[in-house]
């Protein structure tokens, strides 16, 4: 499987935002390959630098040491070969319509009219919003407006899916609807998907593969475990039980070591 | 997929509300006749007033209807309004049309904000009316000495609300936007500046407000016309019911303003989710 991502040696240094304070090592030594069409999760305790590792590949961030590389290519800023679902809908432009906010890469690219009618249509349609094309994002429910960031994000076809735990705002139920629409969607484009979360069962449920980070500072991958489950997955079955509670040992470790260590 | 999982905060909109029997009945608060009765209680009010002392005081609703009609078969009712309209109109346009632009660099770029920050947190705290003297020794007693202090007061506030919506753009609509694929002047113009709009909105209606302030203040002192210019001259003969005229036609102005502004915005009101 060829690679889609790299990080070799990687780490982030954030200097001190002001005279008193220290510079933070978010990453130190961190190295992750991700294969092309793989559905990689990376789980980790709150502040161990997930977010820092998906700037990274985004290309919002630079690293301080090492190599972040995307299809062979070292990072140098954002590109649409990423796309990038936010946590926060915030990131979604509120004063186009839905449509409108699906078209914007292909507007940006100089697609023709008819083109960007027909992919806008047809990502509406993956993720079921086309009825409500017409509508403005605040007119929309959380579980629409996530739904309007991926097919944003799809609308220009980027090899990359980038997530940056885009269902943690939302209520149980829909959080769980929208796993399952993920993992119809992604088995539908076979993209790279770099997924974060916190919840253990979420990345069970998409993961070909799980990598649990260490506790910062200096964060760097503890292990990756293989998620060995067929699809479509069952939640609660032993195997899946099994996983789970190893995720959340591993895990567990790490907070514990963070908090009394 | 057929359903979308109902929760709190779905987009159904609240049409069933509008429906229901209890709004059959009329909501009183929201008939043209009440503005009607407010007025016409008011003038009852302020007649009743006016007859407990003499007309030097306060004169009677009658005394000044005399003086608009007076002044409106001269001629020179008009010519005041036109001309206090068009110092405002012209001074607060400009002012606007310089403020936008400076205001979303201002909060985008480093530099430019470095530059202005130590002037705007100096002259933020003078008042436009202290500059009156000043431009009219720069600009002389013509139309430009007015209009110049207009351009000023509209420029600041505009310019402040404009800076704090260019400052406030959120990081992960430009990064989505960056994605996306936009090239920095799409970030810019496709972004950071539809994203400032809701604050242009507020400092240019602000900005129309102070400007009438502003206009009065300068035709107080350096007029021969203008609305602030007949109020200002009826102290010479005691003419009240002239500084009264000038008062409500102030009032009147500024109301058929703002309405005429807010018809226009609402065109954009909605896609930008204004509160007019």
């Amino acid at each position: 499987m060829a690679e889609a991502i790299r990080l070799d040696g990687v780490g982030k240094r954030f200097e001190a935002r002001h005279a008193e304070g220290a510079d933070y090592d978010a990453l130190r030594g961190f190295d992750l390959a991700i294969g092309e069409g793989e559905f990689f999760c990376l789980l980790g305790p709150t502040g161990c630098g997930k977010s820092t590792v998906m700037h990274l590949v985004a290309g919002f961030e630079l690293p301080t040491t090492g190599r972040v590389t995307v299809g062979g290519k070292p990072v140098a800023g954002p590109g649409v070969d990423r796309g990038m679902v936010f946590q926060s809908d915030l990131a979604l432009f509120p004063w186009l319509t839905v449509k409108q906010n699906v078209a914007f890469g292909l507007e940006v690219a100089h697609r023709t009219p008819a083109d960007t009618r027909v992919i806008v249509e047809r990502n509406l349609e993956l993720v079921g919003l086309a009825a409500h094309r017409g509508k403005f994002p605040r007119e929309l429910s959380g579980g629409m407006k996530q739904r309007l960031q991926i097919a944003r994000a799809l609308a220009t076809d980027p090899a990359i899916l980038l997530m940056d735990e885009p269902f943690a705002a939302l209520d149980a139920q829909t959080r769980r609807r929208m796993q399952e629409e993920l993992g119809r969607i992604w088995a539908l484009s076979r993209k790279t998907v770099l997924f974060i979360t916190h919840d253990i069962g979420e990345a069970i449920w998409l993961a070909d593969r799980v990598g649990i980070m260490t506790h910062g500072p200096g964060a760097r991958l503890k292990e990756v475990i293989d998620v060995d489950l067929p699809r479509p997955r069952m939640h609660m079955t032993p195997e899946f039980v099994r996983l789970y509670n190893t995720l959340d040992d591993s895990i567990r470790a790490e907070s514990d070591a963070m908090h009394h260590g | 997929m057929a359903s979308v999982p109902r929760q709190t905060g779905d987009a159904a909109p609240p049409v069933a509300m509008a429906a229901a029997p209890a709004r059959a009945r009329r909501d009183f608060s929201r008939s043209p006749w009440l503005t009607v009765i407010v007025l016409v209680v008011s003038v009852g009010l302020w007649e009743l007033a006016s007859r407990t002392t003499i007309p030097i005081l306060l004169p009677s609703p009658a005394d000044v209807a005399g003086a608009a009609w007076k002044s409106a078969s001269d001629g020179s009712l008009f010519r005041h309004v036109g001309v206090s309209y068009f110092r405002i109109l012209t001074g607060w346009a400009i002012g606007c049309a310089i403020a936008v632009p400076f205001g979303i660099l201002a909060g985008r770029l480093k530099w430019v904000r470095a530059v202005l920050d130590p002037y705007i947190e100096f002259f933020r705290f003078i008042p436009p009316i202290a500059f009156i003297t000043l431009f009219m020794i720069w600009f002389g007693l013509g139309e430009l000495s007015k209009i110049s202090l207009i351009v000023y007061t509209a420029f600041f506030t505009t310019f402040l609300a404009t800076l704090a919506g260019a400052l406030g753009v959120e990081q992960d609509r430009i990064r989505a936007a960056q994605c996306l694929g936009a090239t920095p002047a799409q970030v810019f113009f496709r972004v950071i500046v539809p994203g400032t709009v809701p604050h242009i909105v507020t400092g240019v209606r602000l900005s129309l407000g102070l400007a009438f302030m502003t206009v009065i203040a300068a035709e107080f002192i350096a007029a021969q016309t203008g609305v602030g210019y007949l109020i200002f001259s009826a102290r010479l003969f005691a003419q009240t019911e002239y500084v009264f005229l000038g008062i409500l036609l102030l009032g009147l102005m500024g109301f058929a303003a703002n309405w005429v502004l807010k018809k226009v915005l609402s065109r954009i009101a909605y896609r930008y989710d204004v509160k007019l």
